[in-house]
């Protein structure tokens, strides 16, 4: 058992980093997926529904990148602090903006079907 | 570490964040809506808040968050309620002596900024008198590892007293000005608890606002809790009492904004408010007379806890009683500034109705 262990955390040790390392670039990119979607998108809410998910998607992937890359234990549970606060935060936010539209009457744009929208350009 | 020069990535963060801040600059120019200049603003204080960080001011870029990005959004948008909505366009021939005097000022500054020493320079004043005194001398006389905390409690005591005083005093002369006690909640005496017996619901209505509420029943006490975090641990990284005191004012601005201010009103009074401001900046000065009731100099916090030890004179340090005179008067600017903000909010939010549901 106890070699298992050692064995299962020397594999941790070697992959550590570069796990970390490729978490944070995916995140990264989800990010600039995320922000394309808000330049590209025609309303509110499907620009809302671009970044909503992955700015939280891209904010956990990195956080648990860096716990990876993290030298001590403390950096770490402060990153998951950070995240827990992200979790409650963001999405809230995104909730927040599409209510207030909501409420505010903001239509959402919906074309017929098979319209791409290029018409209204 | 990488291939790349070190100095290229500072060099690109720099600009980046300078351009941005640039950009942000000439947007707020050139908009009219005022809702989206105050958002901006606070855009512009984060973008800074960045920058400060990437040039290792760490307690001024959490002040700058705090409070740039924090805060003076909430109370722009406190003030703008009371105004319209937007800027009035005036005319062209207008606009030309403003655009002469910022031309004029900017060309000083830049003038002036040649100047300047390099950044880094270890020459330039700020380097090389009292600062490198200080670097020097913190670890012996006041040991607690975050210099920034040392200069700004202890050695610069008096500058900090002053600052503690302008924060106060600008929590006065706002009330001053729109209004002492109840006649500055006029505009919302719409009573909380008339709806429904004993059961606090601002409106009966269909709740939007019910999300928010749940996640900021979470989030309050976690932001109250973080500021006495970030007040007690000022000795020990980026933090303080003007950081702690500003989050603090946040949690209770978050109350309001989320659950109406007459509830805020019933959690947190504003004679508490007033009060724990001029406590604060009481307590401070107090520290003061009590180092000089105990023989030491006005703020010489070796004299807060001093030993009984006959010899003992300005001369001794005691590492121990910095420690306990810094966190002292580091609560006072906590009490100073988390009241002087919330009295600040309560005054202007107090006047406007309340922010009805289609203002979100």
């Amino acid at each position: 058992m106890a070699e298992l262990l050692e064995t299962l955390l020397s594999w941790f040790h070697v992959v550590r980093e570069p796990v970390g390392g490729v978490l944070l670039v995916v995140g990264g990119l989800l990010a600039i997926v995320g922000a394309v979607g808000l330049l590209r998108f025609p309303d509110i809410y499907t620009r809302l529904h671009a970044t909503s998910v992955t700015d939280t998607g891209a904010a956990t992937l990195m956080i648990v990148g860096m716990i990876l890359l993290s030298p001590t234990g403390w950096v770490a549970l402060k990153l998951v602090f950070i995240w827990v606060f992200m979790f409650l935060a963001n999405p809230t936010a995104s909730h927040a903006i599409a209510n207030a539209a909501y409420t505010a009457g903001m239509e959402p744009k919906i074309g017929p079907s098979g319209d791409t929208g290029e018409a209204d350009r | 570490m990488s291939v790349v020069n070190p100095d290229i990535g500072v060099l690109l963060v720099n600009v980046t964040l300078l351009a941005l801040l640039f950009f942000v600059a000439i947007a707020i120019a050139r908009l009219r809506s005022l809702f989206a200049i105050v958002m901006l603003t606070g855009a512009y204080s984060l973008i800074s808040a960045m920058w400060f960080v990437a040039v290792d001011a760490v307690d001024v870029a959490f002040t700058e968050a705090a409070v740039g990005a924090g805060v003076s959004t909430v109370l722009m948008l406190g003030a703008m309620l009371l105004t319209a909505r937007t800027a009035r366009v005036e005319p062209n021939w207008k606009r030309l002596g403003p655009l002469a005097v910022c031309l004029v000022t900017g060309a000083v500054l830049i003038y002036a900024t040649i100047d300047l020493p390099a950044f880094g320079d270890a020459d330039s004043a700020a380097n090389s008198h009292v600062g490198a005194m200080y670097l020097q001398r913190t670890a012996a006389e006041i040991d607690i590892p975050n210099v920034v905390t040392a200069v700004l409690a202890s050695y610069r005591g008096f500058d900090t007293l002053g600052e503690t005083a302008v924060v106060f005093a600008a929590g006065l002369a706002v009330s001053l000005l729109l209004g002492f006690g109840e006649r500055s909640l006029s505009a919302s005496h719409k009573p909380a608890r008339a709806n429904l017996k004993g059961v606090l619901v601002p409106s009966n209505k269909s709740d939007h606002h019910v999300v928010l509420r749940v996640v900021a029943k979470v989030l309050i006490p976690i932001v109250m809790i973080y500021a006495l975090y970030v007040h007690f641990h000022g000795e020990l990284s980026a933090g303080g009492g003007f950081q702690a005191g500003t989050i603090f004012a946040v949690a209770i601005v978050l109350y309001s904004l989320l659950f109406g201010i007459t509830a805020a009103l019933d959690a947190f009074p504003v004679i508490w408010a007033r009060s724990i401001a001029a406590f604060g900046v009481l307590l401070y000065a107090g520290v003061g007379f009590w180092a000089l009731m105990n023989g030491g100099n006005y703020l010489d916090y070796d004299f807060v806890l001093p030993p009984d030890d006959p010899d003992y004179g300005p001369e001794d340090a005691n590492t121990w009683s910095q420690h306990v005179g810094i966190i002292l008067i580091e609560l006072g600017v906590l009490f100073a500034v988390a009241g002087s903000l919330i009295s600040i909010f309560y005054a202007f939010a107090g006047r406007a109705p309340e922010i009805r549901d289609e203002d979100w």
